[in-house]
């Protein structure tokens, strides 16, 4: 005789610890749970409702400046420190966990002007309005030794930038003109300049690490290479990703510089810094109008703006190493540090949390298009001034399409071309 | 040449005109400009000119007629050279040819870009070791010996030549991979996944077969298998005479548990039973001496069979004579006792004895109830389809291929059957057994391919219909000369249409029934709603909303405007043409081919808020977004790993890790390198796998 008997699996129905939840069997056949749309539809508003209830980027404010921040640099190989500095000339490193100062330089007379860390860690460099360059070690000296630069080399002009080289023993500066130094001379190896125009900001690429780019007062974006005698070419209207007075941002291809690839508007007043994401989808940029916001780089306009009441005209802005967070200096002599992504929750989380975290995120992703979650998910609070400015800023660009169009009505057919907002921007490409 | 001649005059001059005492040696060098003091060689500030040389030149007769001509040629040309070009201009020209580098150097990372951004997960940072388990070589290549202990190790490791350090692969799988192209390896693979098919498909076979609970079956088919092996073991004997004697090994086992056990004595329960009913009952008698031939077979002690292979064993250890074996390998075919004995002659006599007969005999009984399986089958599958004829065709064919492949094998064996009989043998059935064969290498299909073969298959199928006439079973008759259409059928829909329609000959009763209840359920629903019309009421309702929706004529017509008005009077046909205005018809109600449905499409507020009013950017067209917000991707409808994959971030990245920038060397490079890494990983697959068959 048969006997036939139901045999199931503990496995299947059994917790491993008490604590665990318990395990529900599902049967998955679609016609026990119906109405799968309309139900993701009600999770996704729940969970964009909530994403914009848990956005609360404001980590810390680093106090103990008595200046304006003019410059915040990150450490090479450690995520917890940051050096920065201020307008009086005064250094500071900071140590981000335990937000606080661990260690104050004076190290020039008048601003300071740029900073930069070596490679390895272990030293970084300044640079003033006191025409010096200055390398300091990392260590903070013992109890009781005066603070003093590893390296100093006395220059001709005032330095306005300074970067480092990726992983050799060279650095960049720029003033009058854009100098390559090798750190064991008190000479440049290599100067480079194209016309008479003072340079503000220089910057190694940091993949092709031969390459590197400037920016003049003429609002030129120059483009060298450290191993040609030349520059490669000069794109004159405005800066890659830097500012223009239509405040906005413009994303170069080195390889066709006669049209921006992505133009980046939001800001309502000049453009100070900007900084990649680590993960280079993302940038992030400081305002004069009190904000800074986070663009994705194909996108050209901002996912994020964050501000506060009492931050001033942000001067610099840097991504944290590890794609975690955000640092702002501003004008009223405080660091800032803000989370990249405003509702994510810090710390370990749990698989459990994990995955729901991913699905909320791919709900409001699959959902983006529908007006009630676009709507909840775009909405942001910003200060009324800028608020009216944006709005001044909307008149404005909004007057200009209308004359355009009638200009264009009342002309001979193609003589007034249609431009798109890249190709608007572009003045000349200088070879 | 010009200087030459220059000194030649200047020492000449020297020598014969100012100083002839002067010695040659005071000068070392020859100069127009050293003797300050003394010497003043005459046309020492003149320019030499072209000219003057060249005149010395025409009338020396070393000097080549090449030079000449070069210099007559430098004589007679005017023009002077070219300025260089200005600084500005040069350095535009080195500043274009240094961004051309450039730009060609940026190029390289296009690739790498590209599978970035169409990566579905990035994990930063980028490059990282994987945190799962390492091989052994790659822990120890950083790792130095310190104890004694360590140290043994260390040198039994080195003996048995593991690599340690860099080279990974073993001796042998280095071989291994030398050994085997990647076009080899793929063959080999392609063969080994076939072998694996062929191999799961016997095995669903055997499946099959072992459920088939018919015991009469089974009988039949161990017989039938027996045989097979005998006259396969005759061809081993010839061919494969190792082989043979393995088999002969195994036989003797067979024969020693046979011996040991009870099996087939007369002792069973079952043995008994039919021992009782052997009086009366004719089946069981035979039953029983069938299980006795059983036993004897069984324990029969086994006789090799041929000579030469026995000799061929025998010579090799000892010499016997020949004449030895000649008693034991002389076989009685009457005697019953030997029967179990390996008759190898059997297969080529001619001639018909009368036990040949006899199992010719039972070979048509076999083939007889093998054919009432396969109607009987039929008449189930059939009786199926009238029940369920809205079944996927899909599980349909399933079944049948099954089936027919079945049905193939059971002609295959008949058909060896009646060769080996000889009696019946037709040369069309012939052929088709041959096809058969052939078909089942290829997955057991026939096809017919001309209407003779059609006619031979009737003909094969035609004796056992005449055998039992009721209606039904004709019909399966038919069914079982189906098979042949039904592998057509896959190409062609229309078979199937018409074998449907023959099929519904059966009749079906269930369906019978289902129509009685419901005509049942109506008249009940009648009786309970007989007051109250609400059918006429719905049909009202419906037509009242079509004709709400449909749009209304506009009527402009002014009477009396442009000619005679008054009462009783209509406006002119012109006048009413061209004054009502119709509009365009709207799109079809949604409900116009359903009869007992209203569907509103009255646009609703409170909904349309919630609603996408304009095809999103990436979409192509609404279908495409629909299909997107369709598919759930929640675990109340996806099971658990569908759902992690389906809500895999696109980017990742590591709590407290730095993200370096990439580093150009190790990226271009590696992705190089990656293409061959990958042809090397699927290699080493190979080989574990290959290993693991071997195994």
């Amino acid at each position: 005789m048969k006997v036939k008997v139901l045999c199931r699996n503990p496995d299947d129905y059994v917790r491993e610890t008490t604590r665990d939840i318990q395990r529900v069997p599902r049967n998955y056949d679609p016609t026990l749970h119906p109405f799968e749309v309309p139900r993701e539809y009600t999770r996704a508003l729940n969970a964009t409702k909530l994403e914009r209830v848990f956005a609360k980027p404001f980590v810390a404010s680093l106090d103990g400046h008595r200046d304006g921040i003019s410059c915040i640099t990150k450490h090479a190989k450690s995520l917890s420190t940051i050096i920065s500095g201020a307008c009086d000339g005064e250094v500071k490193v900071w140590n981000l966990p335990r937000q606080e100062c661990l260690r104050t330089v004076q190290a020039h007379e008048g601003f300071v002007r740029g900073i930069c860390s070596r490679f390895c860690g272990t030293s970084f460099f300044t640079v003033g309005d006191d025409k010096t360059i200055k390398q300091w070690n990392w260590e903070a000296p013992g109890y009781g030794v005066r603070e003093e630069p590893i390296n100093t080399i006395l220059g001709k002009a005032v330095f306005t930038g300074i970067d480092h080289h990726q992983r050799e023993g060279t650095f960049v500066t720029c003033g009058q003109t854009v100098d390559i130094w090798d750190e064991q001379r008190s000479s440049p190896i290599r100067s480079f300049s194209w016309g008479v125009d003072s340079f503000s900001c220089v910057r190694y690429n940091p993949v092709e690490t031969e390459l590197l780019a400037s920016c003049a007062s003429d609002r030129s974006v120059v483009l060298y290479d450290t191993r040609e005698s030349a520059p490669l070419r000069k794109v004159l209207p405005f800066m890659t990703n830097e500012i223009t007075l239509c405040f906005s941002l413009y994303t170069y291809d080195i390889r066709h510089l006669d049209v921006p690839v992505t133009v980046h508007m939001d800001h309502v007043s000049a453009v100070l810094d900007v900084d990649y994401s680590p993960t280079g989808r993302e940038f992030v940029s400081a305002s004069f109008d009190k904000t800074i916001r986070i663009f994705p780089k194909d996108k050209g306009h901002s996912r994020e703006v964050y501000h506060t009441k009492r931050m001033q005209h942000v001067i610099c802005v840097r991504w944290s190493a590890d794609n975690k967070y955000v640092l702002s200096g501003s004008d009223e002599m405080n660091i800032r540090l803000w989370k990249a992504n405003a509702s994510e929750k810090l710390g370990l989380l749990s698989a459990r949390e994990k995955a729901a975290t991913h699905y909320n995120k791919k709900l409001i992703e699959k959902f983006q298009h529908h007006p009630q979650v676009r709507r909840i998910a775009r909405h942001r609070h910003l200060p009324g001034d800028i608020l009216k400015q944006k709005r001044e800023l909307r008149e404005m660009r909004e007057a200009r399409r209308r004359k355009e169009q009638n200009v264009r009505k009342h002309s001979k057919p193609g003589s007034v071309p249609l431009l798109t907002e890249k190709e608007k921007h572009v003045v000349a490409v200088v070879e | 040449m010009q200087n030459e001649n220059l000194v030649q005059i200047s020492f000449f001059n020297q020598l014969m005109l100012v100083h002839p005492r002067k010695k040659q040696n005071e000068r070392s060098e020859a100069s127009v400009q050293v003797s300050e003091y003394f010497v003043n060689a005459e046309g020492t500030g003149d320019k030499v000119n072209l000219s003057d040389l060249l005149g010395t030149v025409e009338k020396t007769s070393g000097a080549s007629n090449k030079t000449k001509k070069q210099l007559r040629n430098l004589q007679s040309s005017k023009e002077t050279l070219e300025l260089p070009l200005n600084k500005q201009q040069t350095e535009k020209i080195q500043r274009g040819i240094a961004y051309e580098k450039t730009t060609a150097e940026v190029s390289c990372w296009k690739n790498i870009i590209l599978q970035n951004q169409k990566a579905e997960q990035m994990v930063f940072p980028l490059n990282q070791e994987s945190s799962g388990p390492k091989r052994v070589e790659q822990v120890v290549a950083g790792w130095k010996v310190q104890t004694p202990l360590e140290q043994e190790i260390f040198r039994l490791l080195h003996g048995s030549r593991q690599p340690v350090n860099d080279p990974v692969l073993t001796p042998v799988e280095e071989q291994s991979l030398k050994a085997m192209s990647l076009e080899e390896a793929k063959i080999r693979r392609a063969e080994l996944q076939k072998a694996r098919a062929l191999q799961s498909y016997y095995e669903a076979k055997a499946k099959r077969e072992k459920k088939i609970k018919s015991k009469k079956y089974h009988k039949v088919q161990n017989k039938a298998k027996r045989k097979d092996f005998l006259k396969q073991f005759d061809e081993m004997v010839k061919t494969n005479p190792e082989g043979a004697l393995e088999e002969l090994k195994k036989m003797e086992l067979s024969r020693m548990e046979e011996r040991m056990s009870l099996k087939h004595q007369n002792s069973g329960k079952w043995a008994k039973s039919k021992a009782i009913m052997a009086k009366y009952d004719d089946s069981a008698r035979k039953a029983m001496q069938e299980q006795l031939q059983m036993n004897k077979d069984l324990t029969q002690k086994m006789v090799v069979p041929s000579d030469d292979e026995h000799e061929s064993i025998e010579e090799g250890l000892e010499t016997v004579p020949d004449f030895v074996n000649d008693p034991e390998t002389v076989i009685d075919p009457v005697n019953p006792w030997m029967r179990g004995q390996l008759t190898h002659e059997e297969p080529e006599v001619s001639c018909v004895t009368a036990e040949e007969v006899q199992t010719a005999e039972e070979e048509n009984e076999e083939e007889e109830i093998i054919g009432e399986f396969e109607r009987k089958r039929k008449l189930r599958q059939a009786d199926e389809e009238d029940l369920i004829p809205t079944e996927e065709e899909q599980e349909e064919e399933d079944e049948e291929e099954d089936v027919s492949e079945f049905n193939t094998l059971f002609r295959l064996m008949r058909s060896e059957k009646t060769r080996e009989g000889s009696n019946q043998t037709r040369g069309g059935l012939n052929t088709a057994g041959e096809e058969d064969e052939e078909g089942l290498l290829s997955e057991g299909q026939i096809r017919v391919r001309s209407i003779e073969d059609l006619e031979v298959l009737d003909e094969v199928v035609e004796p056992r219909a005449i055998e039992e006439p009721s209606a039904p079973q004709t019909a399966a008759a038919e069914a079982t000369s189906e098979p042949p259409h039904k592998k057509k059928r896959e190409i062609n829909l229309k078979e199937v249409l018409t074998k449907e329609a023959k099929a519904v000959r059966l009749p079906f009763l269930p369906t019978v029934v289902d129509e009685e209840e419901r005509d049942e359920q109506i008249s009940i629903i009648k009786e309970a709603f007989a007051g109250d019309d609400v059918i006429s009421d719905f049909i009202k309702d419906k037509s009242r909303q079509e004709a709400a929706g449909r749009p209304a004529v506009v009527d402009l017509t002014l009477p009396g405007w442009g000619e005679w008005g008054g009462v009783g009077l209509k406006p002119p046909r012109w006048k009413r043409k061209r004054f009502r205005i119709k509009t365009a018809p709207p799109p079809p109600r949604q409900d116009q081919k359903l009869p007992d449905v209203i569907i509103s499409e009255k646009r609703t507020a409170s909904v349309a808020s919630h609603q996408v009013s304009q095809l999103p950017f990436p979409f192509q067209n609404t279908a495409q977004f629909e299909s997107s917000i369709r598919t759930p991707i929640g675990s109340t409808w996806n099971t658990q790993t569908v759902v992690k994959n389906m809500t895999k971030p696109k980017v990742v990245t590591k709590l407290g890790a730095i993200i370096e920038p990439m580093v150009k060397e190790d990226f271009i490079k590696s992705y190089y390198t990656l293409v061959t890494l990958k042809k090397y990983c699927y290699i080493s697959c190979l080989c574990s796998w290959y290993c693991g068959v071997a195994c």
